[in-house]
């Protein structure tokens, strides 16, 4: 029951990062009618701005070592500390939830910038070759991120408060063996926050409604006499905060490193296709299932039937949906058919 | 010169005399190694396949570096299980992959458009995945597979070959694959090349092709005049992966290794980005494509800080520190960088990739020269037809 529950909780852990991501390639397809390969890229971005953010607030100053007396030693005391002690430090430690404010613009205008820039131009070509260039695009990216971050992972710590477990266990009224980690916990929330501050916004603000109308048909919308393409741009902009802020979170959970987007961007596209292509709902619902079905895929006891099941049970589940329900769970018809 | 490329005999004619020759005309740009080489003649070779896919149908696949990783894989367990003669190698690595390509094609072309790449892609990752964890008896994961001299080798021990110390190499028929150099090696996959040219040729210009070029242009129509496409299609999906898979038993016989890093999906990016940088659809322009980004690979990722100061010493200092400084970030480690750049440019500028350049610089000068107006655009109405 433990391991179950546990293996559950990683699941949802999981599929909260595949459906944030999902969610973002989700509106840009529906939207502009994009294919984007540099979803990812722009989630690796999102950690990255973690990682910039903690280094920023703990750029050093080299001081005296007071405790070592025998001889003169030196070390590296941040300026934070050095003006304000021990709120300084608590700044510091505090730097991956803080670094949420700084990803925000950063994300913001990054994701405009891509859309005036570049994918603005792609409107009318084929979506291979959509997908070509931001694939282009998402390796320029990774290398520019690996010229100046270098090529290893940079651990990006939670605070101190909440880098221990949470004893869900006896929470729960179970055995007191059960602990999660905070972060996750946290992450799962903060994912579920996300999902519903967009559809929230898609929802029940007159700028979601004209976006939905737009995605139905683009054509009436601006024969009212409405903008859509200005407000399309701002929702690929959002699509792009998305999936920072899910590299932000991310980024205590799994140290950043230049790669780490790639390997999202493939299966959170294969999240994309089986929850139906178009379809906000369906992506949402096919990353979580697809998160805890990868995650149940992975107990010693299941893969003791059949070896081997964790590594391909998300490719194996797209290509039986996409055989069986061409749409994928929840797609409508005519989107992205040709 | 254009009556000239349509005839097919003094195309190949041509066509040899060039790849042939690649040791002289290579020596000049600085890529005259046998390594360098073989790879020019693979990847082409591997490239040319992938176009008769995605260049003639337009279906853009994602996982064609498994059927690369499967070929090599079945050459290496024919070194180690038959013989070192790479003939068998070869011919088994064609035949398996194959098999995979008519199983995976058969899936996958159920759908089109998008969900047609994300099909190959997930077959790709799964092969991948499975590579390196539960079929490790068979492709040896992370270490990859190798020969070892424990190896039975029941062919060559029939025909009484003797093996002395050490590893065996591969051979064909007794010639060493390394001998004189690696030329040999080179030498036996550019006359695999010129044929592979051969067959890419025949099916451009045959009613086969043409019939593939219409799925491409409009599918839907083709289906409305009672055609069925899927078997085309197949067929397509199935000779480029065979395509690939003997790319990939070229590859192990030149280094009789395979290891799963081969299938990862970056790989067959790899080869989408050489069809589309020559021009996709088009006869030479795969190979082309090839033949510019693995030269490149050699030539960008071995310079260093020292070496580009030194190729802009001609130069007033001031403007080679800006150089330099520019320049750093493109070439050793950061080659990749320059790939996604060049890519993006080419996509974005030249979708018909360096054969459009070429035709387009062409024109111009032709216009410079002072051809007819009118005859050019007759000559480019044909080109179009």
């Amino acid at each position: 029951m433990d391991a179950i529950l546990i293996q559950l909780l990683n699941g949802l852990d999981k599929g909260a990062a595949y459906s944030l991501i999902a969610l973002g390639l989700t509106l840009a397809f529906g939207t502009l009618g994009v294919v984007n390969f540099a979803h990812g890229a722009l989630f690796m971005l999102g950690a990255f701005c973690a990682v910039t953010f903690q280094k920023i607030l703990t750029i050093s100053k080299r001081v005296k070592d007071e405790s070592i007396t025998f001889f003169d030693a030196y070390k590296d005391q941040p300026y934070l500390e050095i003006w304000w002690g021990d709120t300084g430090a608590a700044i510091i430690d505090y730097a991956v939830p803080l670094s949420i404010l700084f990803a925000i613009p950063v994300m913001l205008l990054i994701g405009v910038a891509l859309e005036r820039g570049l994918i603005k131009h792609f409107y009318k070509r084929s979506h291979a070759e959509q997908i070509l260039v931001t694939f282009g695009l998402a390796i320029l990216i990774q290398e520019v991120v690996r010229h100046f971050f270098g090529a290893n992972p940079i651990p990006t710590p939670a605070p101190d408060v909440v880098s221990g477990s949470a004893a869900i266990g006896s929470f729960l009224g179970l055995s007191d063996n059960l602990v999660y980690p905070w972060w996750r916990l946290i992450y799962l929330f903060f994912s579920g926050v996300i999902i519903f501050a967009v559809f929230a916004f898609l929802k029940y603000t007159t700028f979601g409604m004209v976006v939905r109308a737009g995605m139905a048909d683009r054509e009436t919308v601006g024969l009212l006499g409405i903008n859509v393409q200005k407000r399309f741009t701002i929702v690929f902009a959002i699509a792009a905060l998305v999936a920072g802020l899910a590299g932000v979170m991310y980024a205590p959970i799994l140290p950043p490193d230049y790669h780490m987007g790639m390997d999202f961007l493939v299966l959170s596209f294969v999240v994309v296709v089986v929850g139906g292509m178009g379809s906000l709902e369906g992506a949402v619902a096919a990353g979580f299932l697809l998160g805890v079905l990868q995650s149940f895929a992975s107990m010693n006891e299941v893969k003791a039937i059949i070896p081997g099941i964790d590594q391909i049970i998300i490719y194996l589940v797209a290509v039986i949906i996409l055989l069986v329900r061409p749409r994928g769970l929840m797609g409508r018809e005519g989107v992205f058919e040709e | 010169m254009k009556g000239l490329m349509q005839n097919n005999l003094a195309m190949m004619v041509l066509f040899s005399i060039v790849v042939l020759s690649a040791p002289i005309w290579a020596n000049p740009i600085g890529a005259n190694y046998p390594d360098l080489l073989q790879k020019f003649a693979i990847f082409g070779i591997f490239a040319i396949g992938y176009n008769l896919l995605f260049g003639l149908t337009g279906y853009l696949s994602f996982g064609h570096a498994t059927f690369l990783g499967v070929g090599s894989y079945t050459a290496v367990w024919s070194f180690k299980l038959l013989s070192m003669n790479i003939i068998p190698a070869i011919l088994l690595a064609i035949i398996v992959s194959g098999i995979f390509a008519l199983i995976i094609g058969f899936l996958s072309l159920r759908r089109s458009g998008i969900y047609f790449s994300i099909l190959t892609l997930a077959f790709a990752q799964m092969a991948y995945s499975l590579a390196y964890s539960v079929l490790t008896p068979i492709t040896n994961g992370e270490t990859g597979l190798q020969l070892t001299q424990q190896d039975p080798r029941y062919l060559d021990v029939l025909a009484g070959v003797v093996v002395e110390d050490g590893l065996p190499s591969t051979n064909l028929f007794g010639m060493l694959m390394k001998a004189n150099g690696g030329y040999s090696g080179f030498y036996f996959a550019a006359l695999i090349l010129i044929l592979s040219f051969y067959i890419s040729l025949k099916i451009f210009r045959s009613p086969f092709g043409l019939k593939l070029k219409a799925i491409k242009s409009n599918q839907t129509r083709m289906k409305y005049t009672g055609f069925n496409t899927k078997p085309y299609l197949l067929t397509a999906f199935v000779i480029s992966g065979m395509y690939a898979g003997l790319a990939g038993g070229l590859l192990a016989s030149i280094d009789p290794l395979a290891g799963a890093e081969r299938m990862q999906w970056t790989a067959s990016g790899e080869v989408v980005l050489m069809t589309i940088l020559g021009g996709s659809g088009t006869l030479v322009g795969p190979l082309l494509g090839a033949g510019v980004i693995k030269y490149f690979e050699n030539i960008f990722s071995a310079l260093n800080q020292a070496e580009l100061i030194e190729v802009f010493s001609f130069m007033p200092e001031f403007l080679q520190n800006i150089l330099v400084f520019i320049c750093t970030p493109f070439v050793g480690e950061g080659w990749h960088l320059t790939l996604g750049a060049i890519f993006m440019l080419v996509v974005i500028f030249l979708p018909g990739g360096i054969i459009e350049g070429l035709q387009r610089v062409s024109g111009y000068i032709r216009r410079l020269v002072g051809f007819d107006k009118e005859q050019v655009n007759k000559e480019s109405k044909e080109e179009r037809a």
